[in-house]
């Protein structure tokens, strides 16, 4: 079992979380109207071997969305930040 | 009581004093508290547990542990029964009883033998051959199945329920120990004593490990154990396997904790599953004797020499008067002083020449007789072995050269070293290095909260098991930040015997002609012979994992914990490439079997999973409602009237209710979401599809969500409170994903709004009142509130009271009648409900449930779960109107895919029987009136119901080019029920369409 520590709650189970997807695709403006970035946002994934950044949800938590490095291979977790701010700095 | 002719008269750690019988094959066995049902049976002197997998040979007990390939047996009778369980691990107790698993009519006389005849037609991949190949698409696999099964003897699941209960512990620790032998003992000592909480957890009975196979070391073990035990930071868990390795260190922990009686005490689970959280761990598993390969290894009497130590020295049980120890390292050698002591003549059959000048004396002294330099090449004997032929070795690869002797013998004792047990190591993904020193397979450093010692790090004896136990646990408790002084802790003192001086690794032994003897089996479980392995070899097996799944060496309920070593040694050989070359195959949990019942505890039945409950449901209940089960809800189905009255009457009768008079149904399942900030309206039209920041304030609008691939998502009503302030409802089976959604578009992308969203679905009870009386009942019940048509149009909101308590009345409607949803603070949801029942009575008020709910939707072509299926579009619904084309919303651009525009889309229609008494299975495929049926069809059913209004079976559907086939007959094919019906095409809305009742 994974275990996140939440920046909320602490050190918690897989168990409390859901998982929300890739967190380094970049969701297009609300007005965008082009084919292509929706395209690319909603279907297109790497899939890498190694480290890799994921949203989970702290569902039966404190239900803040949060992005956890992962390593895809090992299962090793890293940072674990809140999603608010993670894709702040994405966008900078 | 029956003599025991094995037990000797004093010595080990069962209590003589107490005597009890158990039976075994309907045969009674004396026993004594502390034995386990193996040492018993080898008490009373019974040879013979079990037939063979695939050729049916009579087995015997081979180990004292749980990798004993087996001594398998049925235990206990009825719904208690448990197949597959180790004799060797089982806890004697009075009135046990069990059978073995195989041998027709009985182990002793096996017909099923007669296979092993025709051993040479059985190979390796003989069922993927014959049942796969010439076979293949038949059903001769089917049919031989059964018989295949049954002869397999593998063991009887029971029939009935478990009578047992089960529970699940979570846990935490700083420091989780895995085996309480020396190495473990002293590291839960030292990590408790630097101030670590320890969970101490022991597969076995009692604490000590090894040492409790020995005579010697009791003072040590006595004294640690007291002092671990008096530690208040330490708990220790016996009978407890600690069976897996996670990610994030947490530890799967099965305790039996009263499955070594017949029935657990009242309130007592039979067995724990411990989830243990540890911030580190230290492994100290032990190692497992290794046999050594030779020609009729398997007869029973053929043991592993260890094994032999431990009936004698915990058990007080002398396996064989005369003893042949086979060995290729320095181990047996204390074991063979005790056996002669006990009254054996010994021989020990080493296949090293050159011994050390020390093991030769103590051997001379204990007199014991030494073949240095020779090896065992068969066994002779029927149904168990009396003598064994030895020859001198040649060479270092197993080979021997005449002439060969021969040594009458009742038991082989079998060393050919030890395999460390790193399972938990390796199931954190780690694959482990072969040690060509220590010739086995040793785990590494790399995980730092998980440290290896003792044995199954690859110490050699027990003073180096408890420095190497002692330094692991200081190094586990430093892991979890506790680094308070450990002091120190001498050894036992006790003459130890390694298993690495000189040590050697065969695969085989072969006799003098140069070939390994056709009867030599690598594992006893799967009944594999060196002949399987090299024609898996000679096919192009040559990996590890494809070798165990081609000859099923490794596989079963042992997993190979005696067999894989040897095999891949004889795999490295066949390949001629080295063992750190071959590799091992991949550990994965469990260590040893789990039930089921432990890992499900509680969570069976109706507990499995929670079952929510509307705060109305006491007053259902009371009534008599037939409830069923919705996504996670229980809600009332229908109100049956009379005892007898089943659903469809129920439903139909409630549904014409409605439409005649007046009705409450419970819809509290409603997911219901506050959505509050300056930004709310700017929010709501980016999720809707149509437009909210121009709903006025006191309006309700329904609105549709898709997800940004363009589908449709969820629907539902939302009210404006205020210029700021929104209440949402959505369905209730999307209730947590909508949330869920809402929260993640807030929280990433959209974290510039200033909205606050929060599920209030507990919060709220909602009843709906419908039916041409629900404004004359809510008005009789409100009182002060206007209600009437001007004062609250439809899709519109209004406060009131009821009974003093306030509420919120929607004016809406699911049924297509004049109906109203209130609102009432959910601990008075009860009381309002009742309220309206009371005052109703007059108006001929009555409840109905979601049968005739669902009805009265589709009866107004509205959609729900069954066209809500994700896979469907606003234009496949016809709810194209509801796109805003003044904004963008969420899935307003992938909407667009010209796939989705494709006007051959199947897109919602109305269905109605041509003939009024049949009905239409949902999920019928649409077809047209004439044509071949085959292929997809037009189309499916979505929903059906009898309509009570039009007096016959309808359904919605989504029909290709649907609204141009109004009126055209097709055919609704059940493929599963294999019925046609003919129907004709409709629109959607089969009653009022104008809307004129829901308007009133």
């Amino acid at each position: 079992m994974l275990r996140f520590k939440c920046p909320v709650c602490g050190l918690r189970d897989e168990t409390e979380f859901d998982y929300g997807g890739d967190a380094t695709v970049v969701r297009p403006a609300t007005a965008e109207t082009a084919f292509e970035p929706w395209y690319d946002y909603v279907f297109l994934r790497d899939n890498p071997r190694g480290p890799h950044r994921e949203f989970w949800h702290h569902s039966r938590g404190c239900r803040q969305w949060v992005v956890v490095e992962r390593d895809t291979l090992s299962h090793d977790i890293g940072d674990v930040v809140l999603a608010r701010d993670a894709v702040k700095e994405n966008r900078s | 009581m029956t003599m025991q002719p094995n037990r000797l008269a004093v010595g080990g750690r069962i209590d003589r004093g107490t005597t009890f019988s158990i039976r075994f094959n309907d045969r009674d066995i004396v026993a004594h508290p502390g034995d386990t049902l193996a040492s018993a049976l080898l008490a009373n002197g019974v040879k013979i547990v079990g037939r063979s997998f695939k050729y049916h040979r009579p087995r015997g007990v081979f180990s004292a542990g749980v990798e004993e390939p087996n001594a398998l047996v049925q235990l206990r009778e009825g719904a208690r029964t448990e197949p597959n369980s180790r004799a060797t691990t089982v806890e004697a107790y009075p009135g046990l009883v069990a059978r073995s698993q195989s041998g027709w009519p009985s182990v002793d006389t096996d017909l099923g033998a007669i296979v092993g005849a025709f051993a040479r037609f059985m190979p390796a991949g003989f069922y993927y051959k014959t049942f796969i190949g010439p076979f293949r698409n038949t059903r001769w696999w089917m049919f031989c199945e059964h018989f295949i099964r049954r002869a397999a003897g593998t063991g009887i699941a029971p029939a009935a329920p478990d009578p047992d209960t089960y529970e699940k512990v979570n846990a935490f620790c700083d420091v989780l120990v895995v085996g309480a032998g020396p190495a473990g003992l002293s590291a839960a000592l030292a990590a408790a004593r630097a101030g670590a909480r320890v969970i101490l957890a022991e597969q076995d009975r009692d604490l000590g490990g090894s040492l409790l196979d020995q005579t010697v070391g009791d003072t040590w073990l006595r004294a640690t154990v007291d002092e671990v035990a008096s530690l208040p930071n330490v708990r220790i868990l016996t009978r407890t396997t600690t069976f897996g390795a996670f990610d994030g260190d947490v530890y799967g922990l099965v305790e039996r904790a009263w499955d070594h009686v017949d029935v657990p005490p009242p309130h007592q689970p039979r067995q724990r599953y411990w989830v243990v959280r540890a911030r580190s761990a230290v492994m100290a598993t032990g190692a497992i004797e290794r046999p050594l390969v030779f020609g009729g290894n398997d007869l029973p009497g053929v043991m592993s020499a260890s094994a032999l130590r431990a009936y004698l020295n915990r058990y007080g049980v002398l396996c064989g008067r005369k003893i042949v120890l086979f060995t290729a390292n320095d181990s047996v050698y204390a074991t063979a002083g005790e056996l002669a002591r006990a009254g054996a003549a010994v021989t020990i059959v080493d296949m090293r020449s050159d011994l050390p000048e020390e093991l030769r004396s103590r051997t001379a002294a204990a007199k014991v007789d030494v073949l240095a330099g020779f090896a065992v090449v068969n066994t002779h004997g029927g149904k168990a072995v009396t003598a064994v032929t030895v020859a001198a070795v040649s060479g270092r690869e197993g080979g021997t050269k005449g002439p060969v002797r021969r040594i009458d013998c009742d038991v082989v004792g079998v060393s050919g070293g030890f395999t460390p047990t790193l399972h938990l190591w390796s199931q954190r993904g780690r694959k482990p290095r072969f040690d060509t020193d220590k010739l086995a397979f040793l785990p590494d450093g790399s995980i730092p909260t998980l440290v290896c010692a003792g044995a199954c790090a690859g110490a050699d004896t027990i003073t180096d098991a408890v420095s190497s136990g002692f330094a692991a646990g200081a190094k586990a408790a430093a892991a979890a930040d506790f680094v308070g002084d450990a002091g120190a802790l001498a050894p036992p003192k006790l003459a130890d015997d390694g298993w690495q001086r000189g040590a050697m690794l065969i695969s085989a032994v072969r006799a003098p002609d140069g070939e390994i003897p056709a009867k030599s089996f690598f594992d006893l479980q799967h009944d594999v012979k060196s002949t399987d392995i090299e024609l898996a070899h000679r096919e192009g097996y040559v990996s590890v994992e494809h070798l165990k799944r081609y000859t099923t060496n490794g596989m079963a309920t042992d997993q190979g914990k005696t067999s894989n070593v040897n095999a891949l040694a004889r795999l490295a050989e066949l390949r001629g490439s080295p063992i750190p070359a071959v590799g091992t195959t991949t550990f994965r949990p469990p260590y040893t079997p789990v039930a089921f019942g432990a890992i499900v505890g509680h969570e069976i039945g109706r507990h499995f999973r929670p079952t929510r409950l509307s705060p109305i449901h006491g007053w259902h209940a009371a009534r008599g409602a037939a409830f069923i089960d919705a996504g996670s809800w229980s809600r009332p189905r229908y109100y049956p009237v009379s005892p007898g009255e089943d659903v469809q009457a129920g439903y139909i009768r409630e549904a014409r209710h409605v439409r005649a008079a007046v009705g409450l149904v419970d819809v509290s399942p409603l997911g219901k979401i506050a959505v509050q900030g300056p930004d709310a309206a700017e929010f709501l039209d980016r999720v809707y599809t149509n437009m909210f920041s121009t709903l006025k304030v006191g309006r309700l609008r329904y609105g549709v969500m898709l997800r940004d691939d363009g589908f449709v998502f969820d629907d539902g009503t939302t009210a404006r409170l205020s210029e700021t302030e929104f209440f949402m409802s959505t369905t209730t089976v999307n209730a947590g994903k909508v949330m869920a959604r809402l929260e993640f578009l807030l929280q990433t992308a959209w974290s510039d709004l200033k909205v606050q969203v929060t599920s209030v679905s507990d919060q709220w009870a909602t009843i709906a009142v419908a039916g041409p009386k629900s404004r004359t009942l809510l008005q009789a019940t409100c009182g002060a509130a206007d209600l009437s048509a001007q004062a609250l149009p439809n899709m519109a909101f209004a406060c009131a009271a009821i009974d003093g308590v306030p509420v919120r009345i929607h004016r809406m409607s699911y049924s297509g009648e004049l109906a109203f949803e209130v609102y009432i603070p959910a601990r008075y949801g009860h009381s309002a409900w009742a309220e309206l029942m009371r005052v109703g009575e007059p108006f001929g008020v009555a409840p109905y449930g979601t049968e005739a709910m669902g009805a009265l939707r589709i009866e107004k072509g509205h959609v729900a779960g069954g066209e809500l299926d994700g896979r469907t579009t606003l234009k496949d619904l016809a709810l194209e109107r509801f796109a805003s084309t003044k904004k963008s919303f969420a899935g307003c651009v992938l909407r667009k895919r010209p796939v989705l525009e494709d006007p051959t889309r199947p897109s919602l229609v109305g269905l109605m029987t041509i003939d009024k008494t049949v009905s239409i299975k949902a999920g019928s495929l649409l077809f047209p009136a004439t044509g071949d049926i085959a292929g997809h069809g037009d189309g499916h059913v979505t929903s059906t119901t009898f309509s009570p209004t039009l007096g016959g079976h309808i359904a919605l559907g989504l029909l290709a080019r649907g609204p141009a086939r109004l009126g055209e007959t097709i055919r609704c094919v059940d493929f599963l029920g294999g019925t046609t019906v003919n129907c004709v095409v409709t629109a959607p809305c089969f009653v009022d369409p104008e809307g004129v009742r829901q308007n009133a």
